[in-house]
């Protein structure tokens, strides 16, 4: 056995400080979690229930205890039968930071679900539900770098919580969104979505506009803008979507460890 | 107990084989790493173990493949609640690639850092006595790219994401140095029976 197989860390580590291997993809996190946030549960009380799509509904909760968070964080909500068993789930929080002790989370429907069936067929106001977080650091999105964000089906929430606080802050930093759906009907937050935002349409679309995967053609106008220190891409969906997107970035040029992704499983 | 009004939840089966908080997704095998899947070729693969041993070392695909082979043939549980019984990983026992490269006493915990630059703290107690691999296959089949083929580490008592993807090494170290989720709100070590999720759990 020779040492001529070297692995990227062949560089000493330093003999104190955070050990950080000298790879080309590395990605730091964002941000620093708080601990005891991450691991206390807290009541957070239904307050409304808005009808995005046929299949999508907002849910908005009052949760007094609440730390506050930055967009693209998640949260692990968890619901409790009368004989103890509970089920959790991870959320993305739609929701801008500065929402005086409120919280939007906007669920898919799905077909046999157990955390988000109970959402879409049992919850209404006033129903409390326990909820810890915010969770991750690393797909969170502090307002300080351009963000070139990317999302299909409910891939979007959390993206719609930084596209919130661009506006509510009023932002200069450069901001994109890209929304992947299948249907015009599909699209959540359609109404709230404006310049910044470019629309694919997978299956049926309005009058005039292409239907299509999303393609290079859509991202290279926006790779081409190369705002000042470069964009931040967030990438958000199915792992099938995520995959996807992701290698489209790379091909159009955008490095891999200003990528961040964020799959729903 | 907070009872949810009207939670129910799916019919109760009594399964010894799933830890608190968890639910059997069956077939599906989500993947949930936060990077760009890297399009890395076995030939272009390699496995080091550094840091507080006395004879670092790294292994190439084919030199890796002349260790004895090893297989996995049970559970794996992911922090974000899913289980999925019965899976079947082939590989190399990492007590292999340990008694090569010969520990020092005073090494207590590791850094599993990957090709992508991911990286994840263990025990070093939880790395050996046959619990944990360096896998490349799955179900007879080459791991998935997705999956973190040509080869990842497997750790499968402790939650998943301990089980870096891509796996380019391992660091021994005497003390904890917290890697990329145990820096963002995870557990240090990540037990599943003891439900050990986020750092305070
Ligand atoms: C970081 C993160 C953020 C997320 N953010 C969002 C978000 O903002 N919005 C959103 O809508 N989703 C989000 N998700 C997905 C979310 O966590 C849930 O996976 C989703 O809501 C489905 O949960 P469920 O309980 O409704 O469905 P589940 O009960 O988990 O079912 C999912 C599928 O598996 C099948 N299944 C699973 N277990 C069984 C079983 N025991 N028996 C029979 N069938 C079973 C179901 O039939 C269904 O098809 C996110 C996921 C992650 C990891």
């Amino acid at each position: 056995m020779t040492e001529a197989f070297v692995a990227p860390s062949r560089a000493a580590a330093p003999p104190s400080g955070t050990f950080v291997p000298a790879t080309r993809f590395a990605v730091p996190g964002r941000i620093a979690v708080n601990g005891r946030q991450a691991s206390e549960w807290q009541t957070a009380t239904l307050t409304e229930i808005r009808r995005e799509t046929p299949l999508a509904s907002t849910f908005r909760f009052a949760a007094r205890a609440w730390a506050g968070h930055l967009p693209g964080q998640h949260l692990m909500l968890r619901l409790t039968a009368d004989d103890g068993y509970t089920a959790q789930r991870h959320y993305s929080i739609a929701s801008a930071p500065d929402d005086d002790g409120h919280i939007e989370l906007t669920l898919d429907h799905v077909d046999g679900g157990e955390v988000s069936g109970w959402f879409h067929t049992t919850a209404e106001p006033g129903d409390e539900v326990e909820v810890r977080g915010p969770l991750s650091g690393f797909f969170a999105w502090p307002g300080d770098r351009p963000a070139l964000l990317i999302g299909a089906g409910s891939g979007v929430v959390p993206l719609m919580s930084m596209v919130r606080h661009h506006r509510a802050r009023g932002l200069d930093v450069p901001l994109r969104l890209v929304v992947s759906a299948r249907a015009p009907e599909e699209l959540i937050y359609a109404r709230e979505l404006g310049a910044e935002t470019t629309r694919v349409f997978t299956r049926s679309a309005p009058l005039g506009v292409p239907v299509g995967r999303l393609g290079a053609a859509h991202l290279a106008p926006l790779l081409a803008e190369e705002p000042e220190g470069g964009w931040e891409a967030y990438v958000c969906g199915s792992n099938g979507f995520a995959e996807h997107a992701s290698r489209l970035l790379v091909e159009a040029g955008q490095p891999v460890d200003r990528i961040r992704i964020e799959r729903f499983g | 107990m907070n009872v949810t009004r009207g939670f129910t939840g799916r019919p109760r089966v009594a399964d010894p084989g799933l830890p608190p908080g968890q639910y059997d997704a069956g077939d599906d095998w989500p993947v949930l790493s936060a990077e760009v899947t890297p399009d890395l070729a076995p030939a272009d693969w390699t496995f080091r173990v550094d840091g507080l041993v006395r004879a670092p070392r790294t292994w190439d695909w084919e030199e890796a493949h002349t260790l004895p082979e090893s297989a996995y043939e049970g559970d794996i549980h992911c922090v974000t609640s899913w289980s999925k019984f019965g899976v079947r990983f082939g590989g190399v026992c990492l007590d292999a690639f340990l008694a090569a490269v010969r520990p020092e006493a005073a090494a207590t915990h590791a850094v599993a850092y990957s090709h992508t630059g991911y990286t994840t703290s263990l025990p070093l107690a939880d790395l050996t006595g046959g619990r944990a691999w360096i896998a490349w296959e799955y179900d007879g089949e080459p791991l998935a790219a997705e999956h973190g083929g040509p080869a990842r580490l497997l750790v499968p008592h402790l939650y998943f994401w301990k089980s870096a993807k891509w796996i380019a090494g391992l660091r021994l170290l005497d003390h904890d140095e917290p890697g990329f989720w145990e820096q963002n709100g995870y557990h240090a070590r990540g037990n599943p029976w003891e439900e050990q999720r986020y750092s305070g759990d």
